[in-house]
Protein backbone atom coordinates (compact mmCIF):
# COMPACT_ATOMS: atom_id res chain seq x y z
CA UNK A 1 0.00 0.00 0.00
CA UNK A 2 1.19 3.49 -0.91
CA UNK A 3 1.00 6.75 0.94
CA UNK A 4 -0.34 8.34 -1.68
CA UNK A 5 -3.82 5.85 -1.41
CA UNK A 6 -4.16 6.72 1.81
CA UNK A 7 -7.19 8.80 2.72
CA UNK A 8 -5.43 12.26 3.88
CA UNK A 9 -5.65 13.89 7.27
CA UNK A 10 -5.93 17.47 8.72
CA UNK A 11 -2.88 18.58 10.47
CA UNK A 12 -3.69 18.38 14.24
CA UNK A 13 -4.65 21.55 15.68
CA UNK A 14 -2.29 24.24 16.94
CA UNK A 15 -3.34 25.32 20.26
CA UNK A 16 -1.20 26.75 23.53
CA UNK A 17 1.28 25.42 24.49
CA UNK A 18 2.37 22.97 27.16
CA UNK A 19 5.58 20.64 27.37
CA UNK A 20 8.10 22.85 26.67
CA UNK A 21 11.61 22.06 28.33
CA UNK A 22 13.91 24.26 26.25
CA UNK A 23 16.82 21.90 26.48
CA UNK A 24 19.29 22.73 24.46
CA UNK A 25 16.87 21.83 21.41
CA UNK A 26 16.66 23.98 18.03
CA UNK A 27 14.56 26.93 17.82
CA UNK A 28 12.31 25.31 15.24
CA UNK A 29 11.91 22.41 17.39
CA UNK A 30 10.97 24.57 20.35
CA UNK A 31 8.61 26.32 18.94
CA UNK A 32 6.97 23.47 17.20
CA UNK A 33 6.53 21.80 20.28
CA UNK A 34 4.72 24.76 22.03
CA UNK A 35 1.45 24.16 19.75
CA UNK A 36 0.87 20.77 21.02
CA UNK A 37 -2.02 19.84 22.77
CA UNK A 38 -3.27 16.37 23.90
CA UNK A 39 -6.84 17.54 23.79
CA UNK A 40 -9.01 15.87 21.18
CA UNK A 41 -7.88 13.96 18.40
CA UNK A 42 -7.99 15.50 15.04
CA UNK A 43 -8.84 12.33 13.29
CA UNK A 44 -12.06 11.65 15.59
CA UNK A 45 -12.87 14.72 17.71
CA UNK A 46 -12.98 11.93 20.47
CA UNK A 47 -10.73 12.59 23.88
CA UNK A 48 -7.10 10.95 22.56
CA UNK A 49 -6.56 7.23 23.40
CA UNK A 50 -4.32 6.86 26.45
CA UNK A 51 -0.93 5.25 25.82
CA UNK A 52 0.62 2.38 26.62
CA UNK A 53 -2.45 0.14 26.02
CA UNK A 54 -2.57 -3.26 27.18
CA UNK A 55 -2.35 -6.41 25.76
CA UNK A 56 -5.45 -8.70 26.77
CA UNK A 57 -4.06 -11.96 25.32
CA UNK A 58 -0.29 -12.23 25.77
CA UNK A 59 -0.13 -13.60 22.59
CA UNK A 60 -1.69 -10.95 20.24
CA UNK A 61 -0.98 -6.69 19.81
CA UNK A 62 -3.40 -4.79 22.37
CA UNK A 63 -6.58 -5.04 21.04
CA UNK A 64 -6.85 -1.16 20.16
CA UNK A 65 -3.96 -1.77 17.48
CA UNK A 66 -5.96 -3.59 14.56
CA UNK A 67 -8.62 -0.49 15.02
CA UNK A 68 -6.11 2.21 14.37
CA UNK A 69 -4.20 -0.04 11.15
CA UNK A 70 -7.40 0.23 9.66
CA UNK A 71 -8.91 3.47 10.62
CA UNK A 72 -6.44 5.74 11.31
CA UNK A 73 -2.96 4.22 11.35
CA UNK A 74 -1.17 7.36 11.79
CA UNK A 75 -3.13 8.93 14.98
CA UNK A 76 -2.56 11.02 18.07
CA UNK A 77 -2.90 9.60 21.61
CA UNK A 78 -2.16 10.57 25.06
CA UNK A 79 0.94 9.80 27.43
CA UNK A 80 -0.25 7.75 30.80
CA UNK A 81 3.24 9.31 32.40
CA UNK A 82 2.06 12.84 31.87
CA UNK A 83 -0.89 13.69 29.65
CA UNK A 84 1.19 14.69 26.46
CA UNK A 85 0.45 14.06 23.38
CA UNK A 86 2.33 11.71 20.63
CA UNK A 87 1.79 9.80 17.23
CA UNK A 88 1.21 6.56 16.91
CA UNK A 89 2.28 4.95 13.74
CA UNK A 90 0.80 1.44 13.38
CA UNK A 91 1.65 -0.11 9.82
CA UNK A 92 4.79 -1.95 8.84
CA UNK A 93 5.10 0.60 6.06
CA UNK A 94 5.26 3.62 7.65
CA UNK A 95 6.73 2.41 11.09
CA UNK A 96 10.15 1.61 9.06
CA UNK A 97 9.19 4.98 6.83
CA UNK A 98 9.84 6.71 10.28
CA UNK A 99 12.68 4.50 11.74
CA UNK A 100 14.74 5.16 8.37
CA UNK A 101 13.80 9.11 8.27
CA UNK A 102 16.74 11.48 8.93
CA UNK A 103 14.62 14.00 9.86
CA UNK A 104 13.25 12.12 13.42
CA UNK A 105 15.73 11.92 15.96
CA UNK A 106 16.12 9.56 19.04
CA UNK A 107 17.27 12.52 21.53
CA UNK A 108 15.12 11.75 24.69
CA UNK A 109 16.19 15.62 25.63
CA UNK A 110 14.37 17.38 22.46
CA UNK A 111 10.88 19.03 23.77
CA UNK A 112 8.10 16.46 22.31
CA UNK A 113 9.88 13.34 22.98
CA UNK A 114 7.50 11.05 24.04
CA UNK A 115 8.44 10.13 27.24
CA UNK A 116 6.95 6.74 28.86
CA UNK A 117 8.61 7.55 32.51
CA UNK A 118 8.62 10.46 34.25
CA UNK A 119 11.99 12.02 34.47
CA UNK A 120 12.54 15.25 36.46
CA UNK A 121 13.61 17.95 34.33
CA UNK A 122 17.00 18.73 37.02
CA UNK A 123 17.80 14.68 35.65
CA UNK A 124 16.93 14.96 32.24
CA UNK A 125 19.28 18.44 31.60
CA UNK A 126 21.77 15.76 33.62
CA UNK A 127 21.66 12.29 32.03
CA UNK A 128 24.06 11.38 29.48
CA UNK A 129 22.30 10.06 26.16
CA UNK A 130 22.45 6.43 25.73
CA UNK A 131 23.68 5.54 22.30
CA UNK A 132 19.83 4.63 21.12
CA UNK A 133 18.78 8.13 22.18
CA UNK A 134 22.05 9.55 19.81
CA UNK A 135 21.49 10.98 16.36
CA UNK A 136 24.34 11.11 13.61
CA UNK A 137 27.06 11.37 14.09
CA UNK A 138 27.72 10.99 17.53
CA UNK A 139 25.92 7.43 17.08
CA UNK A 140 27.04 6.53 14.35
CA UNK A 141 30.76 6.74 15.80
CA UNK A 142 29.99 5.14 18.92
CA UNK A 143 28.13 2.15 16.85
CA UNK A 144 30.98 1.50 14.44
CA UNK A 145 33.24 0.99 17.65
CA UNK A 146 30.47 -1.69 18.64
CA UNK A 147 29.71 -2.75 15.37
CA UNK A 148 32.53 -5.73 15.15
CA UNK A 149 31.41 -7.47 18.07
CA UNK A 150 28.66 -8.56 17.09
CA UNK A 151 28.91 -9.10 13.27
CA UNK A 152 27.52 -13.21 12.44
CA UNK A 153 31.01 -14.58 12.44
CA UNK A 154 31.49 -13.00 16.08
CA UNK A 155 28.17 -14.58 17.01
CA UNK A 156 28.54 -17.67 15.36
CA UNK A 157 32.03 -18.08 17.14
CA UNK A 158 30.09 -17.30 20.11
CA UNK A 159 28.04 -20.39 19.54
CA UNK A 160 29.90 -22.94 21.33
CA UNK A 161 29.70 -20.80 24.63
CA UNK A 162 26.40 -20.19 23.78
CA UNK A 163 25.27 -23.83 24.23
CA UNK A 164 27.77 -24.77 26.89
CA UNK A 165 26.23 -22.23 29.41
CA UNK A 166 22.58 -23.38 28.09
CA UNK A 167 23.30 -27.20 28.39
CA UNK A 168 24.51 -26.75 32.52
CA UNK A 169 21.40 -25.03 33.23
CA UNK A 170 19.56 -27.20 31.99
CA UNK A 171 21.62 -30.24 33.85
CA UNK A 172 21.16 -28.42 36.94
CA UNK A 173 16.73 -28.35 35.98
CA UNK A 174 16.95 -31.91 35.25
CA UNK A 175 19.37 -32.61 38.36
CA UNK A 176 17.22 -30.50 41.02
CA UNK A 177 13.97 -31.82 39.51
CA UNK A 178 10.50 -30.30 38.34
CA UNK A 179 8.34 -28.24 38.85
CA UNK A 180 10.68 -24.95 38.51
CA UNK A 181 10.53 -21.23 37.45
CA UNK A 182 11.94 -21.27 33.98
CA UNK A 183 12.31 -17.62 34.21
CA UNK A 184 15.33 -17.90 37.49
CA UNK A 185 16.36 -21.27 36.51
CA UNK A 186 17.31 -20.33 32.70
CA UNK A 187 15.82 -17.45 31.31
CA UNK A 188 17.43 -15.08 33.28
CA UNK A 189 20.67 -16.64 34.24
CA UNK A 190 21.53 -17.35 30.20
CA UNK A 191 21.34 -14.48 28.67
CA UNK A 192 23.02 -12.89 31.78
CA UNK A 193 25.82 -15.19 31.58
CA UNK A 194 26.43 -14.57 28.15
CA UNK A 195 26.44 -10.70 28.15
CA UNK A 196 29.02 -10.84 30.92
CA UNK A 197 31.69 -12.93 29.62
CA UNK A 198 31.21 -10.72 26.60
CA UNK A 199 31.19 -7.54 28.34
CA UNK A 200 33.88 -8.21 31.07
CA UNK A 201 31.39 -8.31 34.03
CA UNK A 202 31.76 -10.37 37.05
CA UNK A 203 29.26 -12.86 36.96
CA UNK A 204 29.18 -13.08 40.51
CA UNK A 205 27.44 -10.10 40.86
CA UNK A 206 24.39 -10.77 38.49
CA UNK A 207 22.10 -10.60 41.56
CA UNK A 208 22.30 -6.92 41.99
CA UNK A 209 22.56 -5.80 38.41
CA UNK A 210 19.52 -7.79 37.54
CA UNK A 211 17.29 -5.98 40.17
CA UNK A 212 18.59 -2.51 38.91
CA UNK A 213 17.77 -3.40 34.90
CA UNK A 214 14.69 -4.94 35.98
CA UNK A 215 13.62 -1.74 38.20
CA UNK A 216 14.69 0.39 35.20
CA UNK A 217 12.29 -1.16 32.86
CA UNK A 218 8.85 -0.79 35.27
CA UNK A 219 6.90 1.93 33.89
CA UNK A 220 5.62 2.39 37.82
CA UNK A 221 8.33 3.36 39.20
CA UNK A 222 9.19 6.74 40.97
CA UNK A 223 11.50 8.80 39.52
CA UNK A 224 13.71 8.91 42.27
CA UNK A 225 13.32 4.80 42.81
CA UNK A 226 14.37 5.00 38.23
CA UNK A 227 16.88 7.35 39.45
CA UNK A 228 18.35 5.35 42.28
CA UNK A 229 18.34 2.13 39.80
CA UNK A 230 20.48 3.82 37.35
CA UNK A 231 23.30 5.52 40.27
CA UNK A 232 23.45 2.25 41.60
CA UNK A 233 24.73 0.51 38.17
CA UNK A 234 26.47 3.49 36.65
CA UNK A 235 28.63 3.31 40.03
CA UNK A 236 29.14 -0.23 39.79
CA UNK A 237 29.99 0.04 36.39
CA UNK A 238 32.31 3.04 36.86
CA UNK A 239 34.13 1.18 39.00
CA UNK A 240 34.43 -1.53 36.73
CA UNK A 241 35.44 0.53 33.57
CA UNK A 242 37.74 2.21 35.99
CA UNK A 243 39.49 -1.41 36.34
CA UNK A 244 40.18 -1.81 32.94
CA UNK A 245 41.38 1.75 32.00
CA UNK A 246 43.95 -0.36 34.19
CA UNK A 247 43.75 -3.69 33.65
CA UNK A 248 42.13 -4.61 30.17
CA UNK A 249 41.01 -7.76 29.75
CA UNK A 250 39.60 -10.17 26.21
CA UNK A 251 36.63 -8.29 26.33
CA UNK A 252 33.89 -5.94 25.06
CA UNK A 253 34.76 -3.08 27.10
CA UNK A 254 37.99 -3.54 27.05
CA UNK A 255 38.24 -3.30 23.20
CA UNK A 256 35.95 -0.13 23.35
CA UNK A 257 38.63 1.57 25.61
CA UNK A 258 41.67 0.62 23.76
CA UNK A 259 39.79 1.76 20.43
CA UNK A 260 38.86 5.01 21.94
CA UNK A 261 42.54 5.67 22.86
CA UNK A 262 42.32 6.66 19.06
CA UNK A 263 39.59 7.65 17.93
CA UNK A 264 38.77 9.61 21.20
CA UNK A 265 34.91 9.44 20.70
CA UNK A 266 33.87 8.77 23.82
CA UNK A 267 34.66 9.60 27.98
CA UNK A 268 34.78 7.82 30.78
CA UNK A 269 31.39 8.58 31.68
CA UNK A 270 30.07 7.38 27.83
CA UNK A 271 32.11 4.48 28.53
CA UNK A 272 29.93 3.89 31.56
CA UNK A 273 26.48 4.46 29.73
CA UNK A 274 27.24 2.23 27.04
CA UNK A 275 28.17 -0.24 29.19
CA UNK A 276 24.74 0.16 30.89
CA UNK A 277 23.09 -0.47 27.81
CA UNK A 278 24.61 -3.01 26.53
CA UNK A 279 24.12 -4.65 30.46
CA UNK A 280 20.56 -3.95 30.15
CA UNK A 281 20.18 -4.31 26.58
CA UNK A 282 21.79 -7.52 26.47
CA UNK A 283 19.61 -9.53 29.25
CA UNK A 284 16.47 -8.40 30.02
CA UNK A 285 15.03 -8.39 26.49
CA UNK A 286 16.10 -11.89 25.57
CA UNK A 287 15.55 -13.76 28.74
CA UNK A 288 11.75 -11.93 28.35
CA UNK A 289 11.58 -13.70 24.81
CA UNK A 290 12.53 -17.13 26.05
CA UNK A 291 10.50 -17.50 28.84
CA UNK A 292 7.42 -15.90 26.43
CA UNK A 293 9.04 -18.34 23.31
CA UNK A 294 8.42 -21.10 25.51
CA UNK A 295 5.31 -20.38 27.03
CA UNK A 296 4.06 -19.99 23.17
CA UNK A 297 5.32 -23.66 22.28
CA UNK A 298 3.94 -25.24 25.40
CA UNK A 299 0.57 -23.34 24.26
CA UNK A 300 0.67 -24.80 20.70
CA UNK A 301 1.98 -28.45 21.18
CA UNK A 302 1.14 -29.28 17.74
CA UNK A 303 3.95 -26.93 16.42
CA UNK A 304 5.98 -27.73 18.96
CA UNK A 305 5.98 -31.42 18.17
CA UNK A 306 6.93 -30.61 14.56
CA UNK A 307 10.05 -28.59 16.17
CA UNK A 308 11.35 -31.35 18.50
CA UNK A 309 11.00 -33.50 14.76
CA UNK A 310 12.62 -31.47 12.49
CA UNK A 311 15.00 -28.59 14.44
CA UNK A 312 15.63 -27.22 11.18
CA UNK A 313 12.90 -25.25 11.47
CA UNK A 314 14.20 -23.46 14.59
CA UNK A 315 15.57 -20.48 13.15
CA UNK A 316 12.08 -19.89 11.68
CA UNK A 317 10.32 -20.63 14.48
CA UNK A 318 12.59 -17.60 15.75
CA UNK A 319 11.60 -14.88 13.84
CA UNK A 320 7.85 -15.92 14.21
CA UNK A 321 8.29 -16.07 18.01
CA UNK A 322 10.49 -12.73 17.97
CA UNK A 323 7.18 -11.02 15.85
CA UNK A 324 4.38 -12.38 17.55
CA UNK A 325 5.54 -10.83 20.94
CA UNK A 326 7.48 -7.93 19.60
CA UNK A 327 8.31 -7.27 23.50
CA UNK A 328 9.58 -3.96 23.05
CA UNK A 329 6.87 -2.46 21.01
CA UNK A 330 6.96 1.59 22.38
CA UNK A 331 11.01 0.99 22.60
CA UNK A 332 11.32 2.84 19.22
CA UNK A 333 10.49 6.48 20.21
CA UNK A 334 11.25 9.36 18.00
CA UNK A 335 11.09 13.49 17.88
CA UNK A 336 10.57 14.48 14.38
CA UNK A 337 12.97 17.86 13.45
CA UNK A 338 11.36 18.52 10.61
CA UNK A 339 8.09 18.16 9.08
CA UNK A 340 7.69 14.85 7.78
CA UNK A 341 4.77 13.53 5.93
CA UNK A 342 3.72 9.54 6.94
CA UNK A 343 0.73 8.39 5.50
CA UNK A 344 -0.51 11.38 4.60
CA UNK A 345 -0.77 12.97 7.93
CA UNK A 346 1.61 15.96 8.62
CA UNK A 347 3.67 15.41 11.62
CA UNK A 348 4.84 18.42 12.45
CA UNK A 349 8.49 19.25 13.97
CA UNK A 350 8.90 18.72 17.71
CA UNK A 351 6.34 16.13 17.52
CA UNK A 352 6.81 13.33 19.55
CA UNK A 353 6.37 9.49 17.38
CA UNK A 354 5.81 6.09 18.52
CA UNK A 355 6.65 3.63 16.17
CA UNK A 356 4.98 0.53 17.48
CA UNK A 357 6.55 -2.16 16.29
CA UNK A 358 4.17 -5.05 17.91
CA UNK A 359 1.43 -3.03 15.86
CA UNK A 360 3.70 -3.76 12.74
CA UNK A 361 4.44 -6.93 13.63
CA UNK A 362 0.67 -7.58 13.52
CA UNK A 363 0.22 -5.79 9.90
CA UNK A 364 -2.38 -8.18 8.24
CA UNK A 365 -0.96 -6.84 4.90
CA UNK A 366 3.03 -8.22 5.43
CA UNK A 367 1.51 -10.97 8.11
CA UNK A 368 -1.41 -12.50 6.82
CA UNK A 369 -3.37 -13.97 9.60
CA UNK A 370 -1.19 -12.24 12.16
CA UNK A 371 -2.68 -13.39 15.67
CA UNK A 372 -1.86 -17.30 14.92
CA UNK A 373 1.58 -18.23 15.56
CA UNK A 374 2.95 -19.62 12.43
CA UNK A 375 5.92 -21.03 13.03
CA UNK A 376 6.50 -21.89 9.33
CA UNK A 377 5.77 -18.39 8.47
CA UNK A 378 7.42 -17.57 5.41
CA UNK A 379 7.87 -13.78 6.09
CA UNK A 380 8.25 -14.15 9.55
CA UNK A 381 11.96 -12.28 9.16
CA UNK A 382 10.13 -8.73 7.81
CA UNK A 383 9.45 -8.35 11.62
CA UNK A 384 10.28 -5.13 13.67
CA UNK A 385 10.75 -6.69 16.44
CA UNK A 386 14.70 -5.32 16.65
CA UNK A 387 13.45 -2.10 15.50
CA UNK A 388 14.61 -0.78 11.92
CA UNK A 389 16.96 1.42 10.53
CA UNK A 390 19.91 3.00 12.16
CA UNK A 391 18.76 2.11 16.05
CA UNK A 392 17.91 -1.69 15.42
CA UNK A 393 19.08 -3.34 17.90
CA UNK A 394 23.12 -4.18 17.41
CA UNK A 395 22.79 -7.37 19.56
CA UNK A 396 20.07 -9.04 17.16
CA UNK A 397 22.22 -11.75 15.77
CA UNK A 398 23.36 -12.33 19.24
CA UNK A 399 19.73 -12.79 20.55
CA UNK A 400 18.82 -15.24 17.95
CA UNK A 401 21.70 -17.67 18.88
CA UNK A 402 20.46 -17.73 21.88
CA UNK A 403 17.36 -17.91 21.05
CA UNK A 404 18.01 -21.03 18.89
CA UNK A 405 20.14 -22.52 21.62
CA UNK A 406 17.37 -22.35 24.29
CA UNK A 407 14.83 -23.54 22.53
CA UNK A 408 16.34 -26.29 20.63
CA UNK A 409 17.81 -27.89 24.09
CA UNK A 410 15.08 -27.45 26.17
CA UNK A 411 13.23 -29.44 22.98
CA UNK A 412 15.45 -32.08 22.95
CA UNK A 413 16.78 -32.38 25.85
CA UNK A 414 13.27 -32.33 27.85
CA UNK A 415 10.70 -33.31 25.48
CA UNK A 416 8.13 -33.74 28.21
CA UNK A 417 8.17 -30.12 29.30
CA UNK A 418 4.58 -28.80 30.44
CA UNK A 419 3.36 -25.78 32.27
CA UNK A 420 2.93 -26.55 36.27
CA UNK A 421 0.20 -23.71 36.32
CA UNK A 422 -2.61 -23.18 35.46
CA UNK A 423 -2.43 -20.31 32.61
CA UNK A 424 -4.27 -17.99 33.76
CA UNK A 425 -2.30 -17.32 37.00
CA UNK A 426 0.56 -16.59 34.71
CA UNK A 427 1.46 -13.03 35.63
CA UNK A 428 2.48 -11.23 32.65
CA UNK A 429 4.39 -7.65 32.69
CA UNK A 430 2.01 -5.30 31.42
CA UNK A 431 3.75 -2.73 33.41
CA UNK A 432 6.87 -2.68 31.98
CA UNK A 433 8.49 -1.21 28.60
CA UNK A 434 9.42 -4.61 27.73
CA UNK A 435 7.09 -7.11 27.98
CA UNK A 436 7.09 -10.32 29.49
CA UNK A 437 6.02 -13.20 32.23
CA UNK A 438 7.61 -12.63 35.83
CA UNK A 439 7.63 -16.46 36.62
CA UNK A 440 6.89 -19.61 34.25
CA UNK A 441 6.60 -22.35 36.54
CA UNK A 442 7.44 -25.47 34.12
CA UNK A 443 7.76 -29.42 35.02
CA UNK A 444 8.30 -32.65 33.01
CA UNK B 1 21.28 -8.27 -12.15
CA UNK B 2 24.16 -5.94 -10.52
CA UNK B 3 24.19 -5.39 -6.57
CA UNK B 4 25.21 -2.63 -4.89
CA UNK B 5 26.12 -1.02 -1.29
CA UNK B 6 26.84 2.09 0.34
CA UNK B 7 29.33 1.13 3.23
CA UNK B 8 28.37 4.78 4.77
CA UNK B 9 24.94 3.88 5.61
CA UNK B 10 25.93 0.23 6.61
CA UNK B 11 24.64 0.18 10.50
CA UNK B 12 26.62 -3.75 10.58
CA UNK B 13 23.23 -5.68 11.41
CA UNK B 14 24.85 -8.43 9.31
CA UNK B 15 21.57 -9.21 7.88
CA UNK B 16 22.58 -9.66 3.99
CA UNK B 17 25.72 -12.02 5.34
CA UNK B 18 23.29 -14.06 6.98
CA UNK B 19 20.21 -14.26 3.83
CA UNK B 20 22.53 -14.24 1.14
CA UNK B 21 26.50 -15.55 2.37
CA UNK B 22 27.42 -16.02 -0.94
CA UNK B 23 26.90 -12.54 -2.24
CA UNK B 24 27.06 -10.65 0.97
CA UNK B 25 29.83 -10.96 4.01
CA UNK B 26 30.86 -8.58 6.84
CA UNK B 27 34.59 -7.49 6.91
CA UNK B 28 36.83 -6.81 9.89
CA UNK B 29 34.76 -3.73 11.08
CA UNK B 30 31.46 -5.58 10.75
CA UNK B 31 30.38 -3.67 7.20
CA UNK B 32 29.25 -5.14 4.47
CA UNK B 33 31.06 -6.10 1.61
CA UNK B 34 29.44 -7.66 -1.71
CA UNK B 35 31.52 -10.33 -2.57
CA UNK B 36 29.59 -11.14 -5.86
CA UNK B 37 28.61 -7.76 -7.36
CA UNK B 38 26.51 -9.46 -10.21
CA UNK B 39 25.41 -12.91 -8.61
CA UNK B 40 24.00 -15.34 -10.62
CA UNK B 41 19.83 -15.39 -11.31
CA UNK B 42 18.77 -18.01 -8.85
CA UNK B 43 20.29 -15.66 -5.94
CA UNK B 44 17.65 -12.83 -7.23
CA UNK B 45 15.21 -13.89 -4.06
CA UNK B 46 17.52 -13.88 -1.15
CA UNK B 47 19.48 -11.14 -2.44
CA UNK B 48 15.81 -9.26 -2.68
CA UNK B 49 14.94 -10.09 0.45
CA UNK B 50 18.65 -8.87 1.82
CA UNK B 51 17.98 -5.90 0.37
CA UNK B 52 14.06 -5.54 1.75
CA UNK B 53 15.24 -6.52 5.18
CA UNK B 54 18.64 -3.96 5.31
CA UNK B 55 17.64 -1.66 8.32
CA UNK B 56 19.90 1.17 6.81
CA UNK B 57 18.74 0.40 3.27
CA UNK B 58 22.54 0.55 2.04
CA UNK B 59 21.92 -2.49 -0.66
CA UNK B 60 20.72 -1.62 -3.98
CA UNK B 61 19.77 -3.90 -6.35
CA UNK B 62 19.71 -2.97 -10.29
CA UNK B 63 18.17 -5.05 -12.88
Amino acid sequence: MTADILPRRPRPASVTGTDVTGIGAADTVRKAAMTQSADTAPETGAPLPQFPMRRTCPFSEPREYAEMRADHPVSRAALKVNGKPTWLVTRHEHVRQVLGDSRVSSNLKLPGYPHQFHIPEEMLAQVRLMMLNLDPPEHSAQRRMLIPEFTARRVKEMRPRIQQIVDEHVDAMLAAGGPVDLVTALALPVPSLVICELLGVPYEDHARFEEWSAAMMNHDLSPAEYGAAVQALDMYLDKLVTLKENEPGDDLISRFLEKNRTERIADHVDVVTMARLMLVGGHETTANMIALGVLALLRHPGQMAELQADPTLLPGAVEELLRVFSISDSGTARVAVEDIEVGGVTIRAGEGILALNNAADHDESVFPDPDTLDIRRKEARSHLAFGYGIHQCIGANLARAELEAVYGTLLRRIPGLRLAAAPEELRFKDDAMVYGVYELPVTW
Amino acid sequence: MRVTAERDRCVGSGQCALLSPEVFDQDDDGLVVVLREEPAEELRGEVFQAADLCPARSIRVHG
